[in-house]
C-alpha cells in the first residue's frame, strides 16, 4: 500500500482557491492552516477577514470567522476576545489594509496588547483593485497610481511596519518572513507558530509580516516575482525577529 | 420600588446599560457625553465587565461589532461628530444583523459644530446615515428616568430583532439631573445566539459577514432586512400622546423639546387655546398612524424641533397634504422656549380665525 | 395646581453654585418632589457666568429650560446684570453684596441683600458663603425642609468631613436668619 506522504491541513475546505497563479496568498493560507492543525486549536480559532484579495479566507479555513471592512480588523478582534479570552484569535490583513487605512487600528491593537495574532502580508501592491500604489510600495516600484515610480519627493518611503510595532511595550512577539522559496517559507512557519503560541500563552501581541508575491499586479511571471522579492523587497525589508516575548529564547534564526 | 437616585441622563444611560447586563463597553471622548464613558470605566470592572477606551469612533464601532458577534451584550455612546464616524461600523453592523447597542448625545452640527444640546441628527438616525438600505431602531428619551427604561428596553429589542438600536437623546438629557429609579425588570430570555462567533466546537462553523457578490443574493438579504424593519414597524411603535383629545393644534416634538412644549402647552391652555402634542418616543418607526389620525381632527400641526426641520418631514409624510404642518426649529445649541412656541402657536392659530 | 418653583443660581466657577444647585434638587427628590437640575449648558453657557437651573414641582416638570425663574441667586455682578431682567415679575432676587458692587435696577421684585462672603469669612471659611446665600434663599421661599438641606449636606460631604460640615452648616444657618429679616 502506498504512504500518503502530503495531504490538504484538516482546517482546510477541499476547494481550490480563487488566487492567481504564483501568489503568495495560496502558501500563507497553508501555512495558517497547518499551524491551526499542528496545535489542535481549530475549535476555538477564530479568524478576521477585511477587504483585501484575501477577504474571502472564510472559504478556505473552517473556523468561526468575521469578515470586515478595510484596516478595522484589529478592532473586531479586540471585542471578540475581550469577550471569549479563551479563544485564539487572528486576523488576516494586506498592505494596504494594515498599513495604510488602519495604521490606527494596528498600532494601538499592538500598544494595548491585545492577545491576538496578526497575518500581515506584505506584497507593496494594492490587488483587489488593480494594482495601485500600497503605503509598502518600494522606492522606484511602478504602480498604477505611482506610474512614473515611486519616488520620495512624490510619493514618501515605504514603512515598515515590523520595526515600527516592535517598538510598542504591547507587542511580544513580532517578525517578518517572506514566502518565495522553500527555505523561507519553512522559517515563517516557525514564526507563526510561535506568534499563535506567543496568543496562547497570553504573553501579548503578536504579528508575523509575511513577504509575498503579487505577479499580477507586478506584471511578471511568477519565477519573476519571487526573484523580485528575494533582490527588491528583502534589502529594504529584513527578515527575523524583531520582538521576542521576555524569557523566551530566538527560534526562527536557522534553518 | 426601588429608590431614587439624583443623577445625570448620562450616567442613567451607563447604568441602566449595566442592569440591563451589557457588559462589555467601547468608546471614545466627546463632549456632551463623556460621562458615559467614565461611568462605565469605573463600573466595568465592578461587575466583571469589560471597558475599552478605543483609539477612535471607528475602532470603537469595530469593537462593538467584534463583541456584538461574539454574542455579547455592547454598547458604544458618542455624540454627533462621532457618531458620522462610526456610521461606516453601523451600516456594517446593520447588514451583519448584529444587535447592539448606540448612543447619541447630540450636539450642534455640521461638522465641529457645537458642544450644545440639538436635535439635529434626526435624518442621521432615521433615515440611514450609513450607506446601503438599512434602518436602526431609533428611541429618544425626553426625561432621565426615560432614558435609564430605553437604554434597558434597547437591548431587548437589539436582541430581539438581530439589530442595532439608536438611543437619541439631545445635550440636555445627558447633562440634566432628575430622579431616577432603576426598575426591576421581569427578564425574557432573549433569543438563543446560536449564528454568533465562539468557536466551532461541536457545530459547523459560524461566519458573520456583509459581503453578497451575487446580486441576487444581496438582493434576497435586504429583502430580509425589509421585511424585520416593517416587523419593528408592526410591532414597536411607541408614542405619548399629551392633551390631544380636545386639541384644536397638535404640536409635534420629541426629547427636550417635548418637555419644553408642555409648558408652551400649559400656557395656551390657560389663554384658553387648546393645544396637545404628539410626542414620538421611537423616531424609527416612526408614529405615522398617530398624526395620520389627528390630521383628521385638527387643521394645523407644528413640528418644534432643535433643527432647522426634520422630523417635520415624516410628520408631512404622515399627514400627505390632510392638514397644514409648521415648523419650528432653533438650531446651533439655541433652545426654543416655551413662550417662544406659544406665541408660535397663537400666531397660527390668529390666523385661522 | 400643585407646588411650583423655579430658579437660577448664578457666580462664577468656584463659588459652589452648582453644588447649592445639587443639595436643593436633592433634599426636594428626598421630600417626594419632582426635580430638574441643570448645570451651564445650552444657551445659559453664553455670558461666562457659572449657573444651573433648578425646576421642583408637585406635578410632572414640562420645560426643564427656564426663560423667566421665579427667584434667582446671583453672586456676582456679571450674574446680575445677565440675569436680573429676566426674574419674573415679583419674583425674589438673593443678592450677594459682598461682591455684587452694582444696584439692582428692578422695583418689581423682592430683593434681600446678603453679605455672604463676609459672614463666611467670619465663620472662617469663605468658601462657604454659597451656603449662606442658600440659607437666605430658603428662609424665604420654604421651598425645602432645612433639615432636607442638612440631610443633603451631610450625604454630598459623605463621612470623615464633619469639619467642613459644620462649617457650612453654620453658613448655612446665618443665611436662614438673615433671610427671615
Amino acid at each position: 500500500m502506498m504512504q500518503k506522504v502530503f495531504t490538504r491541513p484538516k482546517s482546510m475546505f477541499p476547494v481550490p482557491t480563487h488566487y492567481c497563479p504564483g501568489c503568495g496568498h495560496g502558501i500563507i493560507h497553508r501555512l495558517l492552516a497547518e499551524v491551526i492543525d499542528e496545535l489542535g486549536i481549530i475549535e476555538r480559532t477564530v479568524g478576521v477577514a477585511p477587504v483585501g484579495c484575501s477577504v474571502l479566507i472564510y472559504n478556505y479555513i473552517n473556523c468561526d470567522m468575521y469578515e470586515a471592512a478595510h484596516g478595522r480588523a484589529p478592532a473586531i478582534a479586540t471585542g471578540c476576545k475581550r469577550v471569549h479570552p479563551n479563544l485564539v484569535v487572528f486576523t488576516y490583513q494586506g498592505d494596504g489594509d494594515l498599513a495604510s487605512i488602519g495604521t490606527a487600528e494596528i498600532v494601538h491593537a499592538a500598544a494595548r496588547g491585545e492577545k491576538i495574532t496578526v497575518l500581515f502580508v506584505n506584497n507593496a501592491v494594492y490587488g483587489m483593485t488593480g494594482g495601485q500604489m500600497a503605503p509598502t510600495t518600494i522606492l522606484g516600484q511602478k504602480t498604477t497610481t505611482s506610474p512614473y515610480g515611486r519616488a520620495p519627493a512624490r510619493e514618501g518611503y515605504p514603512v515598515r511596519i515590523a520595526e515600527m510595532l516592535a517598538t510598542l511595550d504591547g507587542a511580544a512577539y513580532i517578525a517578518r518572513a517572506a514566502v518565495n522559496n522553500p527555505k523561507n517559507i519553512i522559517r515563517a512557519k516557525k514564526m507563526l507558530r510561535k506568534a499563535f503560541e506567543t496568543q496562547i500563552k497570553g504573553l501579548g501581541f503578536s504579528l508575523v509580516e509575511f513577504l509575498s508575491q503579487c505577479p499580477t499586479n507586478w506584471g511578471m511571471s511568477p519565477a519573476e516575482a519571487v526573484k523580485w522579492v528575494e533582490e527588491k523587497m528583502i534589502p529594504y525589508y529584513p527578515l527575523g525577529e524583531f520582538k521576542t516575548p521576555k524569557g523566551e529564547k530566538e527560534t526562527a534564526g536557522g534553518v | 420600588m426601588g429608590e431614587k437616585v439624583l443623577i445625570t441622563g448620562n450616567e442613567a444611560i451607563a447604568e441602566a446599560a449595566i442592569q440591563a447586563g451589557c457588559r462589555f463597553f467601547f468608546g471614545y471622548p466627546i463632549t456632551p457625553q463623556n460621562k458615559i464613558p467614565e461611568y462605565m470605566s469605573a463600573r466595568m470592572p465592578q461587575v466583571g465587565g469589560c471597558f475599552v477606551q478605543a483609539e477612535s469612533e471607528l475602532a470603537a464601532i469595530y469593537m462593538v461589532f467584534g463583541a456584538a458577534g461574539a454574542g455579547a451584550r455592547v454598547m458604544t455612546s458618542s455624540s454627533s461628530p462621532g457618531i458620522s464616524l462610526k456610521m461606516e461600523g453601523i451600516s456594517y453592523i446593520a447588514g451583519a444583523e448584529l444587535p447592539c447597542v448606540i448612543v447619541n448625545v447630540m450636539r450642534g452640527g455640521p461638522g465641529l459644530g457645537g458642544i450644545l444640546p440639538s436635535q439635529s441628527d434626526y435624518f442621521q438616525a432615521t433615515k440611514g446615515g450609513g450607506h446601503g438600505d438599512y434602518r436602526l431602531l431609533v428611541l429618544a428619551p425626553s426625561t432621565v428616568q426615560e432614558a435609564a427604561d430605553l437604554m434597558m428596553d434597547a437591548f431587548d429589542l437589539a436582541d430581539k430583532y438581530r439589530n442595532p438600536v439608536m438611543v437619541l437623546a439631545d445635550g440636555y438629557i445627558g447633562q440634566m439631573m432628575e430622579p431616577v429609579e432603576f426598575k426591576k425588570r421581569s427578564s425574557i430570555p432573549p433569543p438563543p445566539k446560536d449564528w454568533a462567533i465562539t468557536g466551532a466546537k461541536g457545530r459547523p462553523r459560524n461566519l458573520i459577514k456583509t459581503l453578497y457578490l451575487d446580486p441576487e443574493e444581496l438582493e434576497k438579504h435586504n429583502i430580509k432586512l425589509h421585511r424585520k424593519y416593517l416587523e419593528m414597524a408592526k410591532n414597536e411603535v411607541r408614542v405619548e400622546n399629551y392633551m390631544t383629545e380636545d386639541a384644536e393644534i397638535v404640536i409635534a416634538a420629541y426629547g427636550t423639546t417635548a418637555r419644553i412644549t408642555k409648558t408652551a402647552i400649559k400656557i395656551l391652555r390657560e389663554k384658553g387655546i387648546k393645544a396637545g402634542l404628539i410626542r414620538p418616543i421611537t423616531l424609527f418607526p416612526f408614529p405615522y398612524k398617530t398624526f395620520e389620525e389627528a390630521a383628521e381632527k385638527v387643521d394645523n400641526i407644528l413640528v418644534v424641533e432643535m433643527n432647522m426641520g426634520q422630523m417635520v418631514e415624516d410628520v408631512k409624510l404622515a399627514v400627505c397634504g390632510k392638514t397644514k404642518v409648521h415648523v419650528d426649529g432653533r438650531s446651533g445649541g439655541m433652545v426654543p422656549s416655551y413662550d417662544e412656541i406659544a406665541a408660535q402657536v397663537e400666531k397660527i392659530v390668529e390666523r385661522r380665525l | 395646581m400643585g407646588f411650583y418653583e423655579d430658579l437660577i443660581i448664578a457666580g462664577f466657577g468656584g463659588q459652589g453654585i452648582l453644588f447649592i444647585g445639587k443639595l436643593l434638587a436633592y433634599a426636594a427628590m428626598k421630600e417626594g418632589r419632582n426635580v430638574t437640575w441643570i448645570p451651564s449648558y445650552g444657551p445659559e453657557m453664553r455670558g461666562g457666568t457659572a449657573n444651573c437651573t433648578v425646576v421642583v414641582s408637585d406635578e410632572e416638570i414640562g420645560s426643564p429650560v427656564i426663560t423667566n425663574p421665579h427667584s434667582l441667586i446671583v453672586m456676582n455682578n456679571p450674574s446680575l446684570e445677565a440675569f436680573e431682567p429676566r426674574l419674573k415679575t415679583g419674583g425674589l432676587l438673593v443678592v450677594n453684596t459682598s461682591l455684587v458692587t452694582l444696584q439692582p435696577k428692578r422695583d418689581d421684585i423682592t430683593i434681600v441683600h446678603v453679605p455672604a462672603n463676609k459672614i463666611a469669612i467670619e465663620l472662617g471659611n469663605d468658601r462657604a458663603a454659597n451656603m449662606v446665600m442658600l440659607g437666605a434663599y430658603l428662609a424665604r421661599t420654604k421651598l425645602v425642609a432645612e433639615e432636607s438641606i442638612l440631610d443633603a449636606l451631610e450625604k454630598v460631604l459623605g463621612k470623615g468631613k464633619e469639619e467642613l460640615f459644620e462649617v457650612n452648616k453654620a453658613a448655612f444657618e446665618k443665611g436662614t436668619e438673615i433671610g427671615r429679616v
